[in-house]
């Protein structure tokens, strides 16, 4: 190319670059990502289905009819913290995104929640399950949706302490999410008088567990704690049953366990396993008609927990933008969605505390034998009902300094 | 009852017997790796994606053929072995004369492309697979339970990582193999069918992957990405053995094996990295691997 015509060609970029941008200051338009695994372990129970989801609400809540212009975004952060938080960057500065949603992995979520609060932008976590987010590490731009860590040890730990598994060994995921569930149910199990014999912490992603289901075994323990997710529970419950844990009279406890995990295990495998989730496909009728939708996108796979509150958290935050009728400022949309009551078919009607909890009702479930399952995805049968006001940790004693100060 | 590091002897054995039977998947797939590098030279790279095909073929054989365990046994590697001579066929056999770290591309490539085709079909968070009946349960050692299962595991790996040591290194077939290797131009001319033997030879090999693939069905979770999990530690299993030794990487793969059960009972946190770590360690001692021989 000649000097001119590199001249010519830089010009007519420039142009261009410079006629998109007014174009986005006239229509308002709202950028959102959906940040995930989309390939390994926890893209089943996020990752793509969670893309999905952020469709079909941007598809319920009708932008053109308030205004607005949707476009939805996503990418692969490979449950790498740095991966996820250059993406992050890379959508905040150079991509125009307002907000990020879903964010499966703890220790990816906390790294972009500090990004989201250093430039001013939006989080809305559903996947990642650290209680972290909304204590000591909460921040004035991220709001957690679906579960946490303490939700879960809560539900699922005290319904087994008072149940008779008072004596406990940990089998932990080594990263944020397993530590902090572990620290979690511990906290249950000591307040409701049952012990902690021990604990074994493995690397993310491994295939055998045989070596610490030994390790397990042989400390004596009636419960063991399953403080793991995606893969990793899946490949410890199937072993466990090979080594006759539960023959052994040794209970198990998945402490985050999610209906893809149960559908790779079989029924046969899975049954009886006793599971905390804050939202299950077959409830109600507002449920399996968004299941029906989420599957024609998604066939053989049933929605969970975090694809619900990423539907959930797009409407409740594009109902924001419209009302505040801007997204410029992450603090504030934050603030409003805080303010602003909560309602959608899937969670129904709820609220989002200071810290940035997202409150409703947990399910403690048992999963059905396999003659007791009647269709496909028939998996859990409701055991208890954990209330909002007890689901999640006081306001009090997470240490958010949102809240304190 | 005596403790060595603190630790009771009894868990220990126990720790040790784990560790061999993971071994015997290590050995089993280096093996697969070592055959065909010593033979053709080729780095495989899609090894653990034939690994993950086994699996599949296994469960696939089961859910729509009602085939159980000990047919896939057969049929799947067989059925894997094939898709491996096709690929021989179409890509490999034509970069024979290049440099092995345009076989490794190819492999790995298709490594990517048959898990993200295994991925969109069957989704991350993999399929059910049990135990076959005859093998359920265990028995009580005294020092550890023992699951059938995994007592066949060793057993059934060790004589097949055997067999093919001594197919290789002490039959006729083995020695046209190991010839032709050396010097492919005067074994064609003895009238012996080189290239046949070269792509039988990687079907072979993708067949020991996915045997390996049918024996890690019941235990492990049938995923696309369960391949990727473990081809890596294989991959290092084949460096500390010396590329290309058959005896190297199954003695390398069980001894590993074990090292990987000690350092999950002392310091499980670091299970995922001490095999690396004694692979730099041999790397700097003896560059060509424990068993290889230096070019």
């Amino acid at each position: 190319m000649t000097i001119a015509g590199r001249v010519a060609f830089l010009a007519a970029v420039a142009l261009v670059c410079a006629g998109t941008a007014t174009a986005r200051a006239q229509e308002r338009t709202v950028k959102i990502g959906v940040l995930s695994d989309m390939s390994s372990l926890f893209s089943e129970n996020s990752g793509p289905g969670s893309l999905v989801a952020a469709r079909l609400a941007v598809e319920d809540f009708n932008p053109a009819a308030h205004g607005l212009k949707v476009e939805i975004v996503s990418a692969d952060h490979q449950n790498k913290a740095d991966i996820g938080a250059n993406i992050a960057r890379q959508w905040f500065d150079v991509d125009h995104v307002d907000a990020i949603v879903d964010m499966a992995t703890s220790s990816v979520a906390l790294a972009v929640s500090e990004l989201a609060r250093e430039k001013n932008k939006v989080l809305l976590v559903s996947a990642a399950a650290t209680s972290d987010l909304t204590g000591q590490k909460c921040s004035p731009n991220t709001i957690h949706w679906s579960y946490d860590t303490w939700m879960l040890a809560h539900s699922t730990g005290k319904a087994m302490v008072t149940t008779g598994g008072d004596t406990w060994f940990f089998i932990t995921a080594d990263y944020a999410f397993g530590q902090a569930l572990e620290r979690d149910t511990t906290a249950v199990i000591l307040a409701n008088g049952g012990k902690v014999l021990g604990s074994v912490r493995h690397p993310i992603n491994v295939n055998d567990f045989s070596s610490f289901l030994l390790q397990a075994q042989a400390s004596k323990a009636k419960v063991v704690g399953l403080a793991n997710a995606g893969g990793d529970t899946v490949n410890a419950i199937k072993q466990s049953a090979e080594f006759g844990l539960s023959k052994g009279g040794q209970q198990l406890a998945g402490l985050l366990v999610f209906i893809a995990d149960v559908n790779a295990l079989g029924l046969e495998a899975a049954q009886g396993l006793v599971l905390t989730a804050s939202w299950y496909w077959d409830m109600t009728e507002g449920n399996r008609a968004f299941t029906k939708r989420w599957r024609a996108e998604r066939p053989g796979r049933f929605p969970t927990m975090v694809h619900a509150g990423v539907y959930a958290s797009v409407i409740h935050y594009l109902k924001t933008v419209a009302a505040l009728k801007s997204d410029a400022d992450g603090r504030t949309v934050i603030a409003k969605m805080k303010e602003m009551p909560t309602e959608d078919p899937l969670f129904g009607k709820g609220f989002i505390r200071a810290d940035g909890r997202k409150i409703h009702d947990a399910y403690l479930f048992e999963v059905k034998r396999p003659d007791e399952s009647r269709y496909p995805g028939d998996y859990y049968k409701l055991r208890a009902i954990v209330p909002a006001a007890e689901a999640f940790r006081p306001l009090k004693d997470g240490g958010c300094p949102l809240v304190t100060n | 009852m005596f403790e060595i590091f603190g630790l009771p002897s009894q868990a220990l054995f126990g720790q040790l017997l784990l560790g061999l039977i993971n071994g015997s998947f290590y050995a089993l797939l280096s093996l697969g790796l070592a055959v065909i590098f010593g033979m053709l030279n080729i780095i495989n790279f899609s090894h653990g994606a034939q690994y993950m095909m086994g699996a599949f073929t296994a469960y696939l054989l089961l859910q729509y053929a009602g085939i159980g365990y000990w047919e896939s046994l057969v049929i799947a590697p067989i059925v894997v072995g094939a898709t491996g001579i096709l690929i021989e066929r179409l890509f490999l056999q034509h970069l024979r004369q290049l440099d092995p770290l345009y076989g490794l591309l190819l492999t790995f490539g298709l490594a990517l492309i048959i898990e993200g085709l295994f991925r969109n079909t069957y989704g991350s968070s993999g399929q059910p697979y049990q135990v076959p009946a005859t093998l359920q349960g265990g028995r009580n050692l005294g020092f550890m339970f023992l699951p059938n299962y995994r007592a066949w595991v060793i057993v059934f790996s060790l004589t097949v990582c055997l067999a093919t040591w001594f197919a290789i290194e002490r039959t006729r077939l083995g020695s046209y193999l190991r010839a032709a290797t050396e010097n492919p131009v005067l074994v064609r001319a003895f009238g012996i069918n080189v290239p046949r033997m070269v792509t039988l030879t990687y079907g072979f090999g993708v067949g020991l992957a996915a045997l390996a693939g049918v024996m890690a069905a019941p235990i492990y979770n049938v995923s696309p990405q369960m391949g990727s999990d473990l081809i890596i530690v294989v991959f290092a299993v084949v460096v500390i053995g010396g590329m290309g030794s058959i005896m190297g990487a199954i003695v390398t793969g069980f001894a590993l094996g074990l090292v990987e059960g000690l350092t999950k009972v002392f310091f499980p946190e670091a299970s995922n990295t001490v095999i690396f770590v004694i692979m730099a360690i041999v790397l700097l001692i003896r560059p060509a691997g424990l068993f290889g021989r230096a070019a």
